[in-house]
């Protein structure tokens, strides 16, 4: 059995030489063919790292300390940069936290996805826009020819992050890295944007890397799901299992902690501050004998 | 990041130190540049060899001491009266700051007042301000200075009173729009609900903010100053006489420019060094007084 | 009347929409229509609603940073509704707010010691360079903060202990009433329940009255006795908090209710097709 992405053992520092800091300590983790994995984490965590990372869009200042990416089967850190190039947004591709930001505010809907579409797959203009127009119907959106004249800023939030998607699964990529992409949305359109994901993955067969800090949302699309705190793995397994019976005490502070609808308030513990001390002390523990391991 | 949340304050280098480091490179070469020209000014009579209005008919012309026919007396060489052209860059450094000086500090007085009461009190008011700085920034401003010059006279008065009636729009402008931009933050709003009037808004949570601004815009302005006051010398309503200037001397050397074309270039330079000087100090100012980093 | 500390009635805001031509009258746009609320002395009102449900706006008119086009605010039974701002600052100090925002609704460029005493300057409760030290510390020390951290400008803190800032200052001139809005939307959940549980240790211990306003009904649940939901800016169900969540009446609710995912795995919920999704899947199927 063979993982479309195989994190392993990757360490990333952010920082000039000599002063950098951590932010991946050793993260590995694999995402299986047509699997959807939650990346869950706290801000700080490196779950955005880990994704940039992938993409290959780190900082510039980021240094890879070690480890490999493999995607399907091929080491992308190892890869020369053009080939890399070459996958994103065609094998690779992902679904942005700000659809906002995301969109060119200068160029129509239509446009932005056609562009992807001629470059990736050679289509002509017109193939494109066609191509497009099934895409957005594809997203439940109404009157996918009207949309495509649009600009971002005449449509809603919700509408921009369908785009998003739909642009995402345009070239039937093998691996989707979606990061936070329901974090600035409201509950309802959450819902109907994750429902849309789930549809999509399916139909196009890809594997979903699903980077979150909502224990809910890991539990509504997520088969399995990896915990990260301070740049290192803590928990691994199916969600179900990881939420039913967390293994480690972080993964256990962060289920008290998330407050519940369906629960009354005095079920709700705050994570002991003790307990992330003492996760950060033993991460910059690692670090000190990373160095001296080194020197 | 999140390692902080309720530990203890961190030790950290003095911010003062930080924000030098922030400025980098274009606030030390700004502020080196800035620094000498002050000093020139300042002891511009200690320092110059000569009284820049001894004529001595005898040694007219010179060239600069390194080139052949030059006399290590007049370093700089001299001018077509004789006359020694370093004591006359010196003093008329003196005249060059007095003017940068005063007229940029005039012009910001009048549009920092002007941009706040349009800035905050918005309506009918702002209305009026903006339009009298787009009809005032219709007139060209050369024309403006002569008429000015031919109303009040020739002289430092009039080229300062021809800067500040020009610039001070530049201040007004930027100020208005910056002090919309605050008051639209939440601080302003929280400031309101605490109960501040809009004179305590204006004075203590708005105004610190736009000090970095307004510092920046007075080191561009000042540099502005000195390019005006060249310009309305070089048109022959600036400082009448013997009072040297930069302008004067770039005046009077274009007559001899190809027998003596130092005379010409040396107070160019001079000009050129200041300007840059004041624009790098201004540059490298934004980024040491603004620790967010915004832009 | 006796015991409640803020009533509105029929409280209506709209503004003028930007007028598409020159010469017709521009349109009012309704952002809150004829909002009924009563907050009994001492209790935490939930507001809910999703973006555009005029949450936001209705807790700025609370604090009268807007005034109402219509209807009434009443304040401990003083009609505050119509008041100029002049007439408003006598109260201001019992009225107090905590902004969605800490990063903007702290002054970047003030250190945090300055920005927490602010309110007991300007209403000259501030006696020297050390009382305002002392009183910064006891503020910081009330909300969980090292009294360090006076000395420091809020980007260097963390967004939790902006957060924790932006309640201290709200706290400074010991208010009876305090509007927050959106306090913890975009706070990780360590730190967001750690906020949630000093807010309710400091409301028994303060014996404050609230308007709590927030977008995600779970949070309210913590803290709130009374939850009211807000849809297109009117309010569509209102009702104590266990009355709310056991039986929703308004379909609305129930549709918000049932959109928050709850940390447990449960198959149904992604292909559960709201009518939005039906009328799709039938026009994309071929």
């Amino acid at each position: 059995m063979t993982a479309v992405l195989a994190v392993h053992d990757l360490h990333v520092a952010i920082g000039e030489r000599g002063r950098a800091a951590n932010v991946l300590r050793g993260a590995s983790l694999e995402v299986g063919a047509g699997e959807v994995r939650g990346l869950v984490g706290e801000s700080g965590a490196g779950k955005s790292m880990l994704g940039r990372a992938v993409l290959g869009l780190l900082p510039a200042n980021a240094v890879i300390g070690g480890g490999t990416i493999l995607f399907e089967g091929r080491d992308l850190l190892a890869m020369p940069e053009p080939e890399r190039r070459g996958l994103l947004g065609r094998r690779i591709a992902l679904i942005p936290q700000d659809p906002i930001t995301s969109l060119n505010p200068v160029k129509r809907v239509g446009a932005q996805i056609a562009v992807t579409l001629r470059h990736h797959l050679a289509l002509s203009k017109r193939a494109a826009l066609e191509r497009a127009t099934e895409l957005l119907a594809e997203v439940a959106i109404r009157e996918p020819r009207r949309v495509l004249e649009l600009y971002p800023h005449e449509i809603s939030g919700g509408m921009r992050q369908r785009v998003l998607i739909a642009m995402a699964f345009a070239c039937d990529p093998g691996l989707v890295i979606a990061d936070e992409p329901t974090t600035a949305l409201d509950v309802t359109v959450q819902r109907q944007v994750l429902q849309l994901v789930e549809r999509l993955r399916q139909r196009h067969g890809a594997a979903v890397l699903f980077i979150t800090h909502d224990l809910g949302v890991v539990a509504k699309i997520c088969r399995t799901m990896t915990v990260l705190h301070a740049g290192r793995v803590l928990e691994e397994g199916e969600t179900a299992d990881v939420l039913a019976r967390p293994r480690h005490p972080y993964t256990r502070a962060l289920l008290a902690a998330t407050p519940r609808a369906d629960r009354p308030a005095e079920a709700l513990r705050p994570v002991p501050p003790a307990l992330i001390e003492s996760l950060w002390s033993e991460a910059h523990r690692l670090d000190r004998l990373d160095v001296a391991g080194r020197a | 990041m999140a390692d902080l949340t309720l530990s203890g304050p961190i030790e950290r280098p003095s911010r003062w130190l930080a924000s030098v480091a922030r400025g980098g490179t274009r606030l030390w070469c700004g502020g080196t540049l800035v620094g000498i020209l002050f000093l020139i000014a300042l002891l511009a009579p200690l320092l110059a060899p000569h009284d820049p209005i001894e004529q001595d008919l005898l040694a007219a012309q010179l060239p600069p001491a390194w080139i052949q026919g030059g006399e290590w007396t007049y370093p700089l060489g001299t001018d077509s009266l004789g006359r020694c052209v370093l004591s006359r860059l010196m003093y008329a450094a003196r005249t060059a700051v007095a003017v940068a000086l005063i007229a940029a500090s005039l012009a910001a007085a009048i549009g920092i007042a002007f941009g706040l009461i349009a800035g905050m009190f918005g309506g009918w008011i702002d209305q009026g301000v903006s339009r009298l700085i787009d009809v005032w920034m219709a007139f060209p401003p050369v024309l403006l200075s002569i008429v000015l010059a031919a109303v009040i006279g020739a002289g430092l008065t009039s080229v300062i009173a021809a800067i500040v009636v020009v610039d001070w729009t530049r201040f007004a402008r930027v100020v208005r729009a910056e002090t919309m931009v605050q008051l639209q933050r939440d601080y302003a709003a929280a400031a309101r609900v605490l109960g501040l009037s809009r004179g305590q808004i204006l004075r203590l949570e708005i105004l610190p903010n736009l000090v970095p601004l307004i510092v920046t815009l007075l080191a561009v302005e000042m540099g502005i100053a000195i390019l005006v006051e060249v310009i309305l010398s070089f048109v022959g309503i600036s400082v009448a006489g013997d009072v040297p200037t930069w302008g004067g001397m770039i005046v009077e050397g274009r007559q001899i420019v190809y027998q003596s074309p130092w005379i010409m270039a040396l107070p160019i330079v001079s000009v050129i060094l200041s300007v840059i000087g004041f624009n790098l100090l201004g540059d490298g100012l934004r980024a040491a007084l603004d620790p967010v980093q915004r832009r | 009347m006796t015991d409640m500390l803020l009533r509105t009635g029929r409280l209506s805001f709209a503004y003028p929409e930007r007028s598409s031509s020159l010469f017709k009258r521009a349109a009012m746009r309704e952002l809150v229509k004829r909002v009924d609320l009563a907050v009994p002395r001492g209790s935490v009102l939930g507001l809910v609603g999703e973006s555009g449900s005029g949450k936001t706006t209705l807790g700025r008119l609370l604090v009268r940073l807007l005034q109402p086009t219509s209807g009434g605010i009443q304040f401990d039974g003083v009609e505050i509704g119509n008041l100029t701002e002049a007439e408003l600052r006598p109260l201001r100090k019992r009225i107090q707010m905590i902004f969605q925002d800490p990063q903007s609704s702290l002054n970047p460029r003030l250190r945090l010691g300055v920005t927490l005493t602010r309110p007991l300057q300007i209403y000259g409760r501030l006696q020297g360079r050390q009382d305002q030290r002392d009183r910064a510390a006891a503020l910081l020390d009330l909300v969980g903060l090292p009294t360090g951290l006076m000395d420091r400008y809020p980007h260097e803190l963390s967004g939790g202990q902006r957060q924790r800032a932006g309640i201290a200052r709200a706290l400074a001139l010991e208010p009876d009433f305090i509007v927050a809005d959106e306090i913890v939307s975009g706070l990780d959940v360590s730190t967001q329940a750690h906020i949630l549980l000093l807010l309710r240790e400091l409301r028994a211990r303060l014996g404050l009255t609230m308007v709590f306003i927030s977008h995600d009904l779970s949070v309210v649940r913590v803290l709130c006795d009374d939850v009211a939901i807000l849809q297109h800016g009117e309010i569509v169900e209102y009702g104590p908090v266990a009355r709310i969540f056991n039986s929703p009446q308004h379909p609305y609710t129930r549709q918000l209710l049932s959109a928050i995912p709850l940390p447990d795995v449960e198959p149904g919920w992604l292909d559960d097709s709201s009518p939005f999704f039906l009328s799709h899947q039938r026009g994309s199927a071929a």
